[in-house]
């Protein structure tokens, strides 16, 4: 076991951990741990675009994309930090292209703009064009070049690490600080301990709940189930977003950027169904309320191909120029993966599980909370594993990637200025205990449960019972399903017994964290009785703001026997401009 | 839009082509070189038997053979679809992303060939030390250099400008070119094509002003004077980039520079 000792210690090198590194590393000394090399996150794989109010193609202004956040959002979102959000998203997008971020440009070589989804002028009148993009691979350009300034600056990484624990401490009337993290190193199995006296967490969503997911096999949630663990809430883990559109059967995600673009969905019928359902902005309606009519298009027989059970992306109007320049990446997907060439014929896609809104709960501050007020000192959170709330309950595409350069920045230099201003704490005796007997478990288990067979059951239970709509009864099966498993899990063995790059026992890990959230998510879902944004119930079709316009609040409880339970509570929703209104496209 | 609207009844025209493709699964063999440091004297050839659906990624085959038949198969994955440049792997003896190759387009009937790429240390059966091929990467200094006060707005920069460097932003850092080249395989202090083509997307930068230092760094005895044009790199980028042409850009700068 190795021991170190840093001010700041971010864990996940996405675009939030490394926005956040820039900050932190210039103001304290700051360690990055990353259980994949930086480039190889998943904010590399987003597409379509970052949205500010830049307004360099057309009149816009923040107030409006806070509108659209907080409509969008379905009126969950926490107002103040959309309004910061949509103020910093400006200075956010500059600040990249200072960095060098090659985004695509006007003639008069501006940062060019495109529609996108639920984004407006003046309050919904029309579609706007906010979104900045660098042809579709927006993301692979923000986390290069995130990781190119973090090369100039010389930020410390320790690649290939999987952070495994939070290491909490707790005075006698139990209010908890941050001494540091343990993680386990896959090149030679080692434990290390890190000190440190501010801790960020940046580890991305958990999409590998479900079976079909634009998420990559590694989004598994680590950040939160160590969250979970130690005995921190999840907020409004309920409202997850399915994109509308997946490539059909695969999950690989096709951007909105392809809407913005002129692309239109149509059914079996080639019917342009959105009209009928956002007679206004069409196929640029916020992804919750495509997604939904997507699954309606299917479930009333208007669904394409031999099981009518997908429709169409159409791009075959659209010049084959614009789209070989605007949308490169995503034309490729569906030449490789599908075999359909976009140009000149149409793309089958359906819903494809792709955002958590909810997650650690934090402030504007980016500092983590143990309740609904109690902030958890030297503990910070970023990006997508974060619940601030700026995106509600449905977010709006293009705010994350805001999201992340938003809030990492803020995140990086709160937690510089903690660490510089505070002392370590005493870190616990035998900091890698819980650590140590995870592993050891695993790896001494002579159980019959194979990882694979497990995590195959979970995500076909939460495809079908946890997705686009559910119901009392799919969700009480979802549950069943999920502890069933959870108790399987107990007897998981691996195959792997050794040291080195062992990947069978961290998939195991992985595992574990993911049942314990795809729990969280159910439980969460099953107490909502409405639809709202991401949520949608069958058997509870309206909002209902008079019960349940609040956060989620989801603690892990622990009997006296060791048994776990899940106690729900709620947190109130910021209001500040905007009355919830009826929510029209 | 009528027209496109009639073709698009179910199994007619357009968007037929997913539906009808062959989706019958089929047995394959995967002829994987393993090698563990820790029980394994010298690395060796294992046959898996595993059902797949031709239009499958050869990196669904191999989880499926990590998950149902031997765990310790150990490779390194993440995105699935070609994006963060996890699964570069010597596939039939070339380089490629499991994750971008499909069954169909391999011969099915042979036993198919898995092995680790070529010229950086083996660690444990796909998975080999990236941290050198990092190293020549940040040593051609792969970020935006530019001096003088920062504007309040967007530094302007031409559609046509913009363009210029399109094709060397795309890169992945994958390495499967690097270690696709004869040269670097019995030269590792060879800078390789990736570093190059990273260079490359700054020294053509209209915004950057390092291109001089770049070049420099790129002049010495391991830079790109060693490339001996033989394509391998280009062949193998599964970004599309025309690695061997930014090579050649960059030669060009250097002689243009100096004559
Ligand atoms: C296909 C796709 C397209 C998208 N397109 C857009 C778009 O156009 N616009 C938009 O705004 N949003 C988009 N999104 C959403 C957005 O990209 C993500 O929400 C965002 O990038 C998440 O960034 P992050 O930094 O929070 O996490 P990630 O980029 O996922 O990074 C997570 C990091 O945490 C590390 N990590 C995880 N667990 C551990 C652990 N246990 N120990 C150590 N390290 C760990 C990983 O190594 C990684 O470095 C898209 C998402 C997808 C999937
Ligand atoms: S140039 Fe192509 S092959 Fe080489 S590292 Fe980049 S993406 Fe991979
Ligand atoms: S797994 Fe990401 S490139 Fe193949």
């Amino acid at each position: 076991m190795q021991t170190h000792k840093y001010d700041t210690v971010i864990v996940g090198a996405g675009g939030a951990g490394m926005r956040a590194a820039l900050e932190s590393s210039k103001r304290s000394r700051t360690a990055v741990l990353t259980k994949l090399y930086p480039t190889r996150s998943h904010t590399g794989a987003a597409q379509g675009g970052m949205c500010a109010a830049l307004a360099n193609v057309e009149e816009d202004n923040w107030e409006w994309h806070t509108f659209d956040t907080v409509k969008g959002g379905d009126y969950l979102t926490d107002q103040d930090a959309a309004e910061i959000m949509c103020k910093e998203a400006i200075d956010a997008v500059l600040d990249l292209e200072k960095m060098g971020l090659p985004f695509s440009r006007t003639p008069e070589g501006r940062i060019d703009q495109r529609r996108f989804g639920g984004h407006t002028r003046d309050h919904g009148k029309a579609a706007v064009r906010r979104s900045c993009y660098a042809a579709d691979r927006t993301g692979h350009m923000i986390l290069q070049t995130l990781f190119q300034n973090c090369v100039k600056q010389n930020v410390e990484f320790y690649n290939e690490f999987y952070v495994l624990d939070l290491l909490l401490a707790e005075d006698e009337a139990g209010n908890k600080s941050t001494s540091g993290v343990v993680a386990y190193e896959l090149a030679t199995g080692e434990i290390h301990v890190f000190q440190a006296k501010s801790v960020i967490f940046a580890t991305g969503g958990f999409g590998k709940v479900f079976k079909t997911t634009s998420n990559a096999h590694t989004l598994t949630g680590d950040g939160m189930g160590i969250a979970w663990r130690r005995g921190l809430p999840l907020e409004d883990m309920e409202f997850y977003q399915f994109h509308p559109t997946g490539l059909a059967g695969l999950g690989i995600l096709l951007t909105e950027g392809a809407r913005g673009e002129g692309g239109i969905l149509r059914n079996a019928d080639g019917e342009r169904f959105m009209e009928r359902y956002a007679p206004t902005i069409k196929d640029l309606a916020p992804r919750d309320i495509v997604a939904r009519s997507m699954v309606l298009e299917v479930l009333e027989g208007r669904g394409a191909g031999p099981n009518k059970d997908y429709v169409y992306l159409d791009l075959t109007h659209l010049p084959a120029e614009q789209i070989e320049e605007k949308l490169p990446d995503i034309t490729e997907f569906a030449r490789t993966y599908l075999g359909v060439e976009p140009t000149t014929e149409l793309v089958p896609v359906y819903p494809t599980a792709h955002y958590a809104m909810g997650g650690i709960p934090t402030n504007v501050e980016a500092e983590v909370l143990s309740d609904n007020t109690t902030v958890v000192p030297g503990l910070y959170a970023a990006g997508e594993v974060a619940c601030v709330s700026v995106h509600g309950s449905n977010r709006l595409g293009t705010n994350s990637l805001l999201d992340i350069n938003v809030f990492g920045r803020r995140a990086g230099i709160a937690a510089a200025e903690y660490a510089t201003t505070h002392d370590f704490v005493e870190l616990p005796e035998a900091p890698e205990t819980t650590v140590v007997e995870l592993i050891e478990r695993l790896r001494d288990s002579s159980g019959t449960e194979r990882v694979g067979a497990i995590r195959a059951e979970m995500q076909e239970t939460m495809d079908a019972n946890a997705g686009v709509y559910r119901t009392e009864e799919t969700l009480k099966q979802a549950l069943a399903d999920i502890k069933g498993l959870q108790k399987r899990y107990l007897d998981v063995s691996i195959q792997d017994k050794g040291k080195r790059y062992n990947t069978d026992l961290l998939e195991a890990i992985e595992l574990g964290f993911l049942l314990d959230l795809a729990e969280v998510l159910v439980v969460g879902a099953q107490n909502r009785k409405e639809s709202r944004g991401g949520h949608a119930r069958e058997d509870f079709q309206a909002r209902d703001d008079e019960n349940y316009m609040k956060h989620t609040m989801a603690y892990r409880e622990v009997d006296a026997k060791g048994e776990h339970s899940i106690r729900l509570g709620y947190k109130p929703v910021v209001v500040t401009r905007y009355q919830p209104m009826e929510r029209k496209y | 839009m009528t027209a496109v609207v009639e073709e698009t009844a179910p199994g007619t025209g357009h968007g037929s082509t997913a539906a009808e493709r062959d989706h019958t699964p089929i047995v394959i063999t995967l002829r994987i070189r393993r090698f563990n440091p820790e029980t394994d004297a010298e690395p060796y050839w294992q046959d898996f038997k595993v059902e797949a659906d031709p239009t499958e990624r050869i990196l669904t085959a191999m989880m499926k053979i990590k998950a149902e038949q031997d765990g310790s198969l150990t490779f390194r994955r993440s995105c699935a679809h070609g994006i963060c440049g996890s699964d570069a792997m010597r596939i039939n003896g070339r380089n490629r992303l499991a994750c971008k190759t499909l069954v169909k387009d391999l011969d099915m009937a042979k036993p198919i060939t898995v092995e680790a790429i070529k010229g950086l240390k083996l660690e444990k059966d796909l998975v080999v030390d990236m941290d050198p091929f990092m190293q020549a990467y940040k040593d051609v200094m792969p970020f935006l250099i530019t001096s003088g006060n920062e504007p309040t707005r967007e530094r302007l920069q031409s559609p046509e400008d913009r363009e210029r460097f399109d094709d060397t932003t795309k890169c992945i850092l994958c390495a499967a070119c690097t270690t696709s080249c004869p040269v670097f395989w019995s030269d590792g202090q060879y800078f390789g094509p990736a570093a190059i083509v990273n260079a490359h997307r700054f020294i053509f930068d209209s915004r950057d002003e390092g291109a001089e230092e770049r070049l420099e760094i790129l002049n010495e005895k391991e830079g790109v004077w060693r490339c001996r044009t033989t394509f391998n790199c280009t062949e193998a980028c599964p970004r599309g980039i025309e690695v061997t042409k930014a090579i050649q850009e960059v030669k060009r700068a250097l002689i243009f520079r100096r004559v």
